[in-house]
């Protein structure tokens, strides 16, 4: 498939070096040229320099053409942007937002964006790990239920 | 809605626009908070704002509770970052509900995608001065004056200078574009309403509604 990641940190350098090693063919946007070191040395994809949360830079990264588009900058909020603009202006059948802040992906994945929230899934994980529990589905990790603890727990 | 009395408006983002804003909407009476994420601000706004003034970030759902999200009027989201500004007005309009959202933009194509995703109105300053650049260069003897219907329908003012046209025509003679609608005239700044059988003269102002794409057209019917 053709798929277009915006952020080439851990993650996103990642995915675009695993995918490409797997055929797929894959985009990279960053702004800074340095991120683009962390690509393995195999990855035969699409680097593009800009601000992925411009119109102009999505288009140079040709995501009309996406069949996926996958946000993983440190920002919740342009992660969560720049998906909305993929779907929404460029008709990219699947977006994914890598968001931090649970509460945040639990609010998007309720408006119907697919959100993976690394910190639930990964502190799911570590807990289950301490415990010496058997590790569960994806699902099982995400956010889902927490928002109405913190509704909850709100101050009145 | 509210249109005249106090409503109760958070303003997310301290910066020169938040802070003016604030400042006048307090004077006007309204209840006003200013959210702002960076401490430093917020501390050297403390002494004028006091209690109207804190320190949290505007997307997260605690603070948004915390500052009584829920029962404002009207978020306003001017922070220097559209991406901030749109999420804190999702927020604001899917998990608390509040009626109106105003979101700045910097990138004025965000404008359009702001509006698409639920934000009720956007203010875009790069586009409202370039708008004003383009007035200065393209006005002849038409000057836009408003907007209607997001931009679809303008109302314009025509001015009759000494080479004009339509100078000594009565108004059922001009062959106006289309759908334009004369409202009224200035002569001598009093304004008239004007019939067909109103004769223009020299000095008049002639203030019309019409569809955007036809203000060309105009200009060349008073040329």
């Amino acid at each position: 498939m053709k798929v277009v990641i915006l952020g080439c940190g851990r993650v996103g350098s990642t995915i675009a070096t695993t995918m490409s090693r797997e055929g797929h063919e894959v985009t990279i946007i960053d702004q800074n040229p340095d991120s683009f070191r962390r690509l393995g040395a195999d990855f035969s994809g699409t680097k593009i320099l800009g601000n992925g949360i411009d119109e102009d830079t999505l288009r140079r990264a040709q995501v009309d053409k996406a069949d996926a588009f996958v946000a993983t900058t440190n920002g919740d909020n342009r992660n969560i942007m720049s998906v909305q603009m993929a779907k929404v202006r460029f008709n990219v059948p699947k977006v994914v937002a890598r968001i931090y802040d649970p509460n945040r992906a639990y609010a998007y994945a309720e408006l119907g964006i697919d959100t993976i929230c690394t910190t639930c899934v990964g502190a799911g994980l570590m807990r289950d790990m301490i415990l010496g529990n058997e590790f569960g589905a994806v699902q099982d990790y995400l956010c889902s239920g927490l928002d109405s603890v913190i509704e909850e727990g709100d101050h009145a | 809605m509210h249109k005249r009395g106090p409503m109760y408006v958070i303003v997310v983002g301290a910066g020169k626009v938040g802070y003016y804003l604030a400042k006048a909407l307090i004077q006007e009476g309204h209840e006003v908070l200013v959210l702002e994420k960076d401490r430093k601000t917020v501390e050297s706004l403390r002494d004028e704002l006091g209690e109207l003034i804190a320190y949290g970030d505007g997307c997260e759902i605690r603070t948004m509770s915390e500052v009584g999200m829920g029962r404002a009027n009207v978020v306003v989201a001017v922070t220097g970052d559209d991406e901030d500004n749109l999420v804190i007005c999702q927020m604001a309009k899917r998990k608390f509900g509040v009626p109106r959202t105003i979101a700045r933009v910097n990138d004025p194509k965000n404008e359009e995608l702001f509006r698409e995703l639920g934000i009720d109105q956007t203010v875009s300053s790069t586009r409202i001065i370039f708008n004003l650049l383009e007035q200065q260069i393209e006005t002849g003897q038409v000057i836009p004056l408003a907007a209607l219907k997001k931009g679809e329908i303008e109302v314009v003012e025509a001015n009759v200078t000494s080479g004009s046209s339509v100078a000594g025509l009565k108004i059922g003679q001009i062959d106006l574009p289309p759908n334009t609608l004369i409202i009224s005239v200035i002569r001598d700044d009093h304004a008239m309403i004007p019939h067909s059988d109103t004769k223009l003269r020299e000095g008049d102002s002639v203030i019309a509604m019409i569809k955007a794409d036809r203000e060309k057209e105009l200009r060349a019917v008073f040329e």
